[in-house]
């Protein structure tokens, strides 16, 4: 025990030592949580566009006035003909056109029916996306207001409910996954990176050498990163609970047992990497290229698992992050208790049981 | 068992697969004794080492270090033995007084003994103002005298070096081998494989490997005496041409 604390403590100097690793380590999960939680978001403000009037009655005008006074558009010019469309959008300035056909309050009036024109920039298919998203709807909105006094044979009005993130807030999205990546980086790489550099010091053989055993070398190598990633993943929850709001619906001990389990996981994997690797450069980019890569593209972190092809929908089953991300999603946003996530916990902790038992044996054959 | 011997070595035997790294060595080292582990590379000298170090359990043959068992007592081994390997073995990041508070505290000695042992050793290295110096920062001289008086901080009962003096200079060396003498005469056994022939000199006995095998096994003086030649130097080209 006494032999233990003596490593734990070195470790600890090492990380203090090293002040740069220790800035990456406590910077990063600041960063991306703030870049994530301010940068990336589904809203449009302000996008410029070109009008197209060649009605130019009351009812374009009113609808011209409700679409620019919404907030999301600033009309940049007025255009003349069809053929100055292209032109305008080559600029670059504005990013959509809306055309009115000549004399469309008159049919509107008259047939009941006009024809109104949304040409947005598509080399941005997600903005362009939005952005018609949002025209359709001031439409939409211009004409239930038509309507109202008038009576129309039947209607269906859908009355949508954004379920567990009412205003669709990224950064509920984001955090669940963050924490897995965080948890990951710093346990996974940082542990393994350690570890191989005792190896591509030397200093390892003399451990070996010692009367340390290979279960003090790793348990004390393993500790100073959990007490890191701990501290990380409290910094990670109070940001985004004080910061953006994130509410935390289901049991908080719960949330902390759960992210506990997964840096074990983290923590096995990591070991198992360094057992893979000689030199801090291979662990390095196993961890990055084996570890982080399928964790971000795969999980669900960010892109949704179930529009995929079927072979990375079975391949994203073996990713660890993709149960954490479940589980925490469903104990943050939806309040759910231990019933409704028993399932994806026992893949973590079988999980977590196959790493260590392969990298333990590993570490044995090493001895050799 | 002879309490003379610290280290005896009987038809030991390491195979990796169909290839015999140590192939049935037999040997005793003295008490006190600067016992020399020659050979090329891929001579089997440090697998033989690891072996007796508890690293590596072998594949046939008997050996017992400080008395107790190479198969069964490894643990045992491991606290009354010290080892220095040719890469540089303290951390860099650490100051002086923290390696040795390490070193010292992973073979479970007390905070008062490692604190009054580490004041000592200081002083005697003349490295008294060096204490809360980072080893990076120290002249590779100093970082090899210290790693040798860690190896030795816990004294042990034999310290074993594999080729302590790489890619260091004459001069250092000349001081490390004083070191080492210094030990052996306090009663430390010193067990140390290199390929510097000059080295062997220093040596009370040389054990000579060829691809293996002990090939030859006497003092230097007599080893000298058997080739008829007047160098270490002469004697390895005689013992190791046949393996070439």
């Amino acid at each position: 025990m006494k032999r233990l604390l003596t490593f734990v403590k070195k470790e600890f100097l090492h990380i203090i030592r090293d002040y740069r690793t220790l800035l990456i380590l406590f910077g990063m999960p600041v960063a991306q949580i703030l870049l994530f939680g301010y940068a990336i978001t589904n809203e449009i403000r302000d996008v410029k566009i070109a009008i197209l009037d060649l009605a130019k009655d009351d009812v374009t005008q009113e609808i011209s006035n409700k679409i620019l006074s919404s907030g999301y558009f600033v009309s940049y010019e007025n255009l003349k003909t069809a053929a100055d469309i292209e032109p305008a959008f080559q600029k670059g300035i504005i990013k959509e056109v809306i055309v009115f056909e000549p004399f469309f309050g008159r049919n509107l009036e008259k047939e009941k029916r006009a024809n109104i024109q949304i040409i947005a920039d598509a080399s941005d298919p997600n903005l362009a996306n939005m952005m018609i998203g949002y025209t359709t709807a001031i439409l939409e909105n211009y004409q239930s207001g038509l309507s109202e006094d008038k009576i129309l044979p039947a209607m269906i009005v859908p009355e949508i409910k954004m379920l567990y993130n009412p205003n669709l807030k990224s950064v509920y999205m984001f955090v669940p996954g963050l924490m897995s990546v965080i948890l990951l980086l710093v346990s996974a790489l940082m542990t393994s990176i350690s570890i191989t550099r005792e190896k591509e010091m030397g200093t390892m053989e003399i451990l070996l050498v010692s009367p340390l055993n290979p279960a003090h070398i790793i348990v004390g190598k393993v500790i100073p990163y959990l007490v890191l990633s701990l501290i990380n993943t409290v910094i990670v929850l109070v940001l985004s609970m004080f910061v953006f709001q994130v509410p935390v619906n289901g049991s908080l001990a719960l949330l902390a047992g759960i992210s506990f389990l997964f840096l074990i996981t983290a923590l096995s994997l990591g070991i198992l990497i360094s057992t893979l690797s000689n030199n801090q450069q291979t662990a390095m980019m196993i961890s990055l290229v084996a570890l982080m890569l399928p964790t971000i593209i795969l999980s669900g972190y960010i892109f949704p698992i179930d529009n995929m092809p079927l072979l990375l929908r079975v391949l994203s089953n073996i990713i660890p992050s993709k149960w954490f991300i479940i589980i925490v999603r469903g104990i943050m946003l939806k309040g759910v208790t231990f019933s409704y996530i028993w399932f994806e916990t026992l893949i973590l902790v079988f999980m977590t049981l196959l790493f260590l038992v392969i990298s333990i044996k590993k570490f044995k054959i090493r001895l050799e | 068992m002879n309490d003379d011997f610290v280290i005896t070595a009987e038809s030991l035997t390491k195979k990796f697969g169909r290839f015999t790294a140590v192939d049935s060595i037999t040997f005793d080292v003295k008490r006190g004794e600067i016992f020399g582990f020659l050979g090329a590379n891929g001579a089997g000298k440090t697998t033989a080492m690891r072996m007796l170090c508890g690293l590596s359990i072998p594949t046939s043959g008997n050996a017992s270090v400080a008395g107790f068992d190479v198969y069964k007592q490894t643990e045992s081994i491991k606290k009354n033995i010290g080892y220095m390997s040719q890469k540089f073995s303290l951390y860099e990041d650490l100051t002086v007084s923290e390696n040795i508070r390490f070193y010292g505290g992973i073979y479970g000695l007390s905070k008062d003994a490692i604190k009054g042992k580490t004041e000592s050793l200081l002083e005697k290295l003349r490295m008294k103002d060096a204490g809360n110096k980072l080893i990076k920062s120290l002249p590779l001289g100093w970082k090899q005298k210290l790693a040798f008086s860690v190896a030795i901080f816990h004294e042990p009962k034999i310290v074993f070096l594999d080729e302590p003096t790489g890619g260091v200079d004459p001069v250092t060396r000349r001081q490390f081998w004083e070191m080492i003498y210094e030990a052996s005469a306090s009663g430390v056994t010193v067990f140390v494989t290199t390929h510097y022939m000059d080295e062997a000199e220093y040596c009370s006995r040389v054990s000579m490997m060829v691809e293996g095998r002990i090939a030859s096994l006497d003092s230097p003086h007599n080893l000298k005496n058997i080739y008829g030649v007047d160098t270490m130097h002469e004697v390895f080209v005689k013992l190791a041409r046949p393996a070439l």
